[in-house]
């Protein structure tokens, strides 16, 4: 099993003509299932086309309609796609997955509140993940986004980060090592997102084909502390934690655009500090994450 | 991206925010004719640089005649102005700000940001103006009082009035800080602020409440629409590296150690810069190349590491998922011919075609030393440099 994804999902491409889209849903095509995962793709100016022989069509909702997809996947350029992500949840989607890096705060600030607003009037819930991530990925049967699949192998081990290549890194050590993945999830490193590092623990301790966690996570915001603290009180799994930072100097933008010390508790330190408190077993050294977790087994 | 004071002001009043009087000089003799346009009897001497505590450095003087404005204009302009923000080399003063003086009854705090959490956006206040915030937070965190707004509604006169109220402002200004607390709120959200910050806010003998400084800091990515902001950069506050870095895409900020690094990824480019420091080094600089390290911007990313006289070593550390590890490897060989490396190279190759890439290496004859984990490559650069 897994989380959020599974090789029954079927998949809309919000952004699927732009140079980005098009490489990525081929890639994520030649990907397990894929062929029958990816089903449409969404283009006002392209409707009744087809790319890679996946129809599309004018919007979200006319593509969920015809198809019966329930889950989007976003590369839409910066500056249109917070009104992508919002089409999506207008059409009353599962999951939407945004990619897009670059995206005005503002933005999603906007459509994070529109979001829950909707929920509030009774509205169905629509899960976002990202944006400025790198999507998620359940090995051998499913991945929704821009990583490297031949590197995952199939398993039992979840992993959840803020970051891509950070995400990789600690997914081939794990793989390298005999252990295989659930399913690895990239949030994204973005200040105003969708599911945060609690909501995806919370799917894993759920998970009963997951055995263990590994969470990354990034100096910037309140996030990392509050999945520990959460774990503190419910999670039934061993975890291996590992925040990067430690060398980043306060006031500084490190890359993300959440990836910025400004209190004194979002530091590296006082993360791992708060992880450790709470039960994980964190290492300060990126090339022992899959070791450490294998020696929790 | 940060703006000077004068600028703040002027995005400030373009939205109703009361503000001193003031003109903007570039030498002493406009800071006089200013003085002398002002009228008045006292002038605030204001360096203009983005970094904070520019009082307490001596950038900051209040003058009582126009002779004085004359003193100190010349005393600032030029000045290498140290602040607990500039570092111990401090910033040169270029740009000067001279106001007419205010008649300051009382300080306040407001200041206006984005919260993570509740995803909201904050207006928070203090009756203890005039000093760093994050003393108040420290020493008496009860006198900072917040009102979270859902921008899908926008600051309420209700939230603003409570504010106001809340930090002690006297009632018969109340209304003249529920304009400005909403003046601040609505140019924070159209100019795609991320912090917009008035310290001190103050109150005048005559019940005015204007904003004594103004400090901002915009959205990166929000830029794009936002070409009045953009005029506003000051390429002279900026470190040269990181202007330079910005032309080829790359993410870089300069560091204090002398083993430059460059990495993909932000997440993987902190987490190699934590290695080094674990094994007993420091990190010149973080530096992410983003997804498609091509050779053009991995040659820009070394002439840039290469020009900070402080690196001794360079740690090279890529994974290679979309982007293969033989592109990657070429294009290092190429950098490094063209950058003329005379420093010791550690490349760490991780992913796709990762045996091919490290062969590559191998048969370009350049002493390039190659590493398995990010252990092993910062063990490696650690001891290159010793």
């Amino acid at each position: 099993m897994s989380i959020l994804i599974n090789k029954d999902t079927r998949v809309i491409t919000q952004g699927i003509t732009g140079k980005t889209g098009q490489f990525h849903t081929e890639k994520c095509q030649e990907y397990a299932n894929g062929k029958a995962c990816f089903v449409a793709g969404v283009n006002p100016k392209k409707a009744g086309e087809s790319i890679f022989d996946i129809p599309i069509f004018a919007t979200v909702s006319e593509a969920k309609q015809q198809t019966g997809a329930n889950v989007s996947v976003i590369y839409v350029p910066p500056a249109g796609a917070a009104d992508a992500i919002w089409e999506a949840v207008e059409a009353d989607l599962d999951l939407v997955i945004c990619i897009t890096e670059g995206i005005p705060v503002r933005d999603m600030l906007m459509v994070r509140n529109r979001m829950k607003q909707k929920v509030a009037d009774g509205g169905k819930e629509t899960l976002l993940l990202g944006p400025n991530c790198p999507g998620l990925i359940t090995p051998d049967e499913i991945k929704i986004g821009i990583m490297p699949g031949h590197i995952h192998r199939k398993g039992r081990i979840g992993v959840v980060s803020r970051s891509g290549t950070l995400t990789y890194e600690a997914v081939a050590q794990l793989t390298e090592i005999g252990l295989g993945q659930s399913s690895a999830v990239g949030i994204g490193g973005d200040p105003i997102n969708g599911l945060k590092h609690i909501d995806v623990m919370r799917l894993f301790n759920d998970d009963p084909d997951t055995d263990a966690v590994i969470m990354i996570g990034e100096i910037g915001g309140p996030d990392e502390a509050e999945a520990a603290y959460w774990c503190k009180e419910h999670m039934k799994k061993p975890v291996v934690g590992f925040i990067a930072g430690v060398t980043a100097p306060p006031g500084k933008r490190m890359g993300h655009a959440g990836a910025l010390i400004s209190g004194g508790a979002d530091t590296a330190d006082a993360k791992l500090a708060i992880m450790e408190e709470c039960g994980f077993k964190i290492t300060r050294n990126p090339s022992e994450i899959g070791k450490l977790l294998k020696s929790l087994l | 991206m940060k703006i000077h004071e004068y600028q703040g002001k002027e995005l400030l009043s373009q939205f109703g925010v009361r503000v001193p009087r003031g003109v903007f000089c570039q030498s002493v003799d406009e800071a006089v004719k200013a003085a002398e346009l002002l009228g008045g009897k006292v002038w605030v001497v204001k360096a203009q640089i983005h970094a904070g505590g520019r009082g307490k450095g001596g950038g900051v003087k209040v003058a009582k005649s126009l002779e004085e404005v004359r003193t100190y204009a010349q005393q600032i302009l030029g000045m290498q102005l140290v602040t607990h923000q500039t570092g111990p080399e401090g910033q040169n003063v270029r740009r000067l700000l001279v106001e007419e003086g205010a008649d300051i009854r009382k300080e306040y705090y407001v200041a206006v940001l984005t919260d993570r959490a509740t995803q909201k956006i904050v207006v928070m206040a203090s009756s203890e103006g005039g000093m760093e915030i994050e003393e108040v937070a420290h020493h008496s965190p009860e006198k900072i009082l917040k009102v979270y707004v859902d921008p899908l509604v926008g600051l309420t006169d209700a939230q603003a009035s409570e504010l106001a109220q809340g930090i002690g402002i006297p009632a018969a200004s109340v209304g003249k800080a529920v304009a400005l607390f909403s003046g601040l709120y609505t140019c924070y959200v159209r100019t795609d602020a991320s912090l917009a910050e008035i310290n001190p806010l103050i109150l005048e003998g005559n019940g005015d409440v204007k904003a004594l400084d103004a400090k901002f800091n915009f959205d990166a990515n929000a830029l794009f629409r936002h070409p009045e902001i953009v005029a506003y950069r000051d390429l002279d506050e900026e470190d040269p590296n990181e202007i330079e870095a910005s032309k080829f895409d790359l993410a870089y900020i300069s560091l204090d150690g002398n083993i430059g690094c460059l990495v993909n990824g932000a997440g993987l480019a902190m987490a190699t810069m934590d290695a080094i420091k674990l094994f007993g080094g420091s990190p010149a600089n973080f530096l992410d190349v983003g997804g498609g390290a091509s050779t053009e911007k991995v040659t820009a990313a070394f002439k840039i590491m290469l020009s900070n006289e402080k690196v001794q070593g360079i740690l090279v550390n890529i994974f290679g998922g979309i982007m293969k590890c033989d592109t990657i490897a070429n294009g290092v060989i190429a950098a490094v011919r063209e950058a003329h490396l005379t420093v010791p190279l550690v490349v760490r190759m991780k992913g796709t075609n990762e045996e091919l890439g490290k062969q590559i290496l191998k048969d370009s004859g350049l002493p390039i030393i190659t590493a398995d984990t990010m252990a092993e490559a910062a063990t490696k650069i650690v001891a290159a440099v010793k």
